[in-house]
């Protein structure tokens, strides 16, 4: 490693001018990475749109297989963990670790129970048959119950192909996410960060909230489509 | 900012203050309520533009606050926007293709 640690100082890498300079180029790096982000998840709600406008009844009928209110608490637990992300950078920022710490861990906690919703979801759907494209078995007499009398489009599997693709790439971010704050959360703890060397807790935040961003999108589409 | 030359490491970033973290966490708790309300209210064909518009104001309060793009440096702004109107373009051209076909009958 060419970075070491005295004090409260910082020292940057050999390759960078300044310890400023390095932040400004990490998270520069961060927003690049984040932009690639932006153009996978656009890609598939590009096709959302394409496949909503050709055959919008499988999206009304898709949808009453998802539960808003399951919707709208992972919604509020996302914002809640992103509140808690910009928490522990700021209490970074301010050199008050143990705040640091327990806002970092709420946040992975606030994770966990996203998945957790996400589970009683996936294991409902997946349970009356329904999966995406050739896996689909639903048996349409057990799904009467919650599309009245809608007739069940024969292209319905395409909305759970969405469905599972979109949730399931969120899905595996959130935990990817998870994963990472554990990781700033331990440095944490070792009290590596501080006004002058916060730059990891800043990147990995900046990764929770567009994993919160793109479920801000989701929401409506996938839960509140009528 | 520019590119740190002559930064000193001293330097101190701009601190949000909690009071304005807390705001943000509130408004989007009230526009989650908004977004709810509003899909069971029919705009006829304006209904995704509603749940659009008001997802773009809280992902712009993510973007600003919790993000930090308000105070940032100017090139992130630029980096984010660059990847918004590509995806723009590419949205818009599909748009094109799909809503100009005629007498389509697919059998995708």
């Amino acid at each position: 490693m060419s970075t070491a640690k005295t004090g409260s100082g910082y020292h940057h890498a050999h390759h960078y001018d300044s310890a400023e300079h390095e932040y400004v180029s990490s998270k520069q790096g961060v927003w690049l990475f984040l932009c690639t982000e932006i153009l996978m998840f656009g890609g598939l709600f590009v096709g959302y749109a394409i496949f909503h406008h050709i055959y919008p009844e499988i999206f009304k009928v898709g949808s009453k297989f998802t539960d808003w209110r399951l919707g709208a608490a992972n919604t509020v637990v996302l914002l809640g963990s992103s509140f808690t992300m910009a928490l522990g950078i700021y209490y970074s920022q301010k050199k008050e670790q143990s705040k640091a710490v327990a806002m970092l861990a709420i946040t992975i906690l606030c994770g966990a129970i996203f998945m957790g919703i996400k589970y009683i979801e996936y294991s409902h759907k997946i349970h009356l048959g329904l999966l995406p494209g050739s896996w689909y078995t639903a048996d349409p007499a057990s799904l009467v119950k919650y599309v009245g009398d809608m007739e069940i489009p024969s292209n319905l599997p395409m909305y759970f192909s969405f469905y599972y693709m979109m949730t399931g790439i969120h899905g595996i971010h959130v935990l990817v996410g998870m994963g990472l704050i554990a990781w700033v959360m331990i440095r944490a703890m070792k009290g590596e960060f501080g006004p002058h060397y916060y730059t990891p807790v800043e990147g990995v935040g900046l990764f929770w909230h567009l994993v919160d961003l793109v479920w801000i999108y989701l929401f409506p589409l996938l839960y509140l489509v009528s | 900012m520019g590119h740190g030359t002559g930064q000193e490491s001293t330097h101190e970033h701009h601190i949000i203050p909690f009071a304005t973290y807390l705001k943000v966490f509130i408004s989007l708790l009230v526009l989650t309520v908004i977004t709810v309300a509003a899909a069971r209210v029919d705009f006829g064909a304006l209904n995704a533009v509603v749940a659009f518009a008001i997802a773009s104001v809280k992902a712009g309060l993510v973007l600003a606050i919790f993000m930090h793009l308000k105070y940032d440096d100017k090139l992130n702004r630029v980096i984010i926007g660059s990847s918004v109107f590509f995806l723009i373009i590419l949205w818009i051209f599909c748009i094109l293709d799909i809503f100009t076909r005629v007498g389509q009958s697919s059998t995708l």
